[in-house]
């Protein structure tokens, strides 16, 4: 059922929006290409900002500071009795998808896709988003600069939502 | 902000590499990530292209602004600043569409539309306005309805039942998003005072 979801949804809205179109007379071929110029543009546009995201990550990745990092909280994360297991995922989330999705692969890997570890990993991934990223390519692509209250902002719900997420998990799943 | 994020992790990473003899991988984390900024760039071209292409079918139509009427009453209580039918929201509600479906570059070709439209309509430039703070805020809670790869990343490590998680991550998912919205409220409070 997902998966003719997931497969289904791209063509169903190309179908509609088509068919849409053709019947209120729009000029579908040229609609198509003048909107397609600007895509071209604006993924013209934002190359910068990817190279410059990439870099930055991938240097604090790369030469393990991002380990360094994780040591460093690791004390104040046992206090608050929070599973040291996904802490690592926690930390590399709001920097970079695709490192988290290697974090979640590890775990999944190591406990078990089924185990709390396996599950709360799973979940968190698919309830959050990479902050750094998001941040940096919207506002570089309007050359915005201060960013008042968004990081904030962002920050506090996303920690908000890592501690829901491990009570839903722990709650829900395993009633323990 | 974003400067001083950039700042740190290029500072203490190369620091670090330098304490620990890194250094040389990270000349080569410099060239391959330099290639894969471009790279991946490239690749969203072609995808972006065929969004707002036929997107701009769907506008010129008619169908989104059929769309985001029944959606306006919601996007006035959480953007008040953006003016009725200005295209700003149309856009984002395209990128909170495609985010909820998991159509990642689409939703990334709607969301620069989006931003570029909201700061068209900001009052101080260079700051961003609360509804760009806003529309980010949500962005960065997570929409995503079913979280397909981390379902496929569960079936090829064997789980029992890989899709076990939709419901709880459903949940978590839209507990996240009411927090982003509630807490991105407090703060525009707090910045009018």
């Amino acid at each position: 059922m997902l998966d003719i979801i997931s497969i289904g949804i791209v063509p169903f809205l190309v179908i509609v929006i088509v068919i849409h179109g053709y019947l209120k007379n729009v000029d579908i071929y040229d609609a198509f290409t003048e909107g397609a110029l600007d895509g071209l543009k604006t993924a013209f546009r934002i190359i910068p900002n990817l190279i410059a995201i990439f870099i930055a990550i991938g240097i604090f990745r790369g030469s393990k500071a991002m380990d360094m990092l994780i040591d460093l909280v690791s004390p104040v994360t046992r206090y608050l009795r929070f599973p040291e297991e996904i802490l690592p995922l926690v930390l590399i989330r709001p920097l970079s998808g695709s490192g988290a999705l290697g974090v979640v692969k590890d775990i999944i890997s190591h406990y078990g896709p089924d185990s709390l570890q396996g599950i709360t990993a799973s979940v968190l991934m698919g309830s959050s988003e990479t902050i750094f990223y998001t941040m940096a390519l919207y506002f570089g692509s309007v050359g915005v600069k201060d960013h008042g209250h968004t990081l904030r902002a962002a920050l506090l719900s996303y920690i908000i939502s890592v501690f829901i997420v491990v009570f839903i998990s722990r709650y829900l799943l395993f009633n323990i | 902000m974003i400067n001083t994020i950039w700042f740190l992790l290029v500072f203490i990473g190369i620091l670090y590499g330098a304490l620990t003899g890194n250094l040389g991988d990270i000349n080569n984390i410099i060239i391959d990530q330099a290639t894969e900024g471009v790279t991946f760039g490239i690749s969203l071209m072609g995808v972006m292209a065929f969004w707002l292409g036929i997107m701009n079918i769907a506008e010129k139509s008619g169908l989104i602004r059929a769309i985001s009427k029944v959606f306006r009453p919601l996007v006035r209580f959480i953007f008040p600043e953006v003016p009725a039918n200005h295209p700003a929201e149309r856009w984002m509600l395209m990128n909170f569409i495609a985010n909820m479906f998991g159509v990642g570059n689409g939703a990334t070709a709607f969301g620069l539309k989006a931003i570029k439209e909201l700061d068209s309509i900001n009052p101080h430039k260079g700051k961003a306005s609360n509804a760009m703070a806003m529309f980010l805020i949500i962005n960065m809670s997570s929409l995503q309805l079913v979280p397909l790869t981390v379902i496929k990343l569960r079936h090829d490590y064997g789980s029992r039942n890989p899709t076990d998680i939709i419901g709880i991550t459903l949940l978590a998912t839209s507990l996240s998003t009411i927090v982003a919205i509630i807490i991105g409220k407090m703060f525009e409070r707090r910045r009018k005072c």
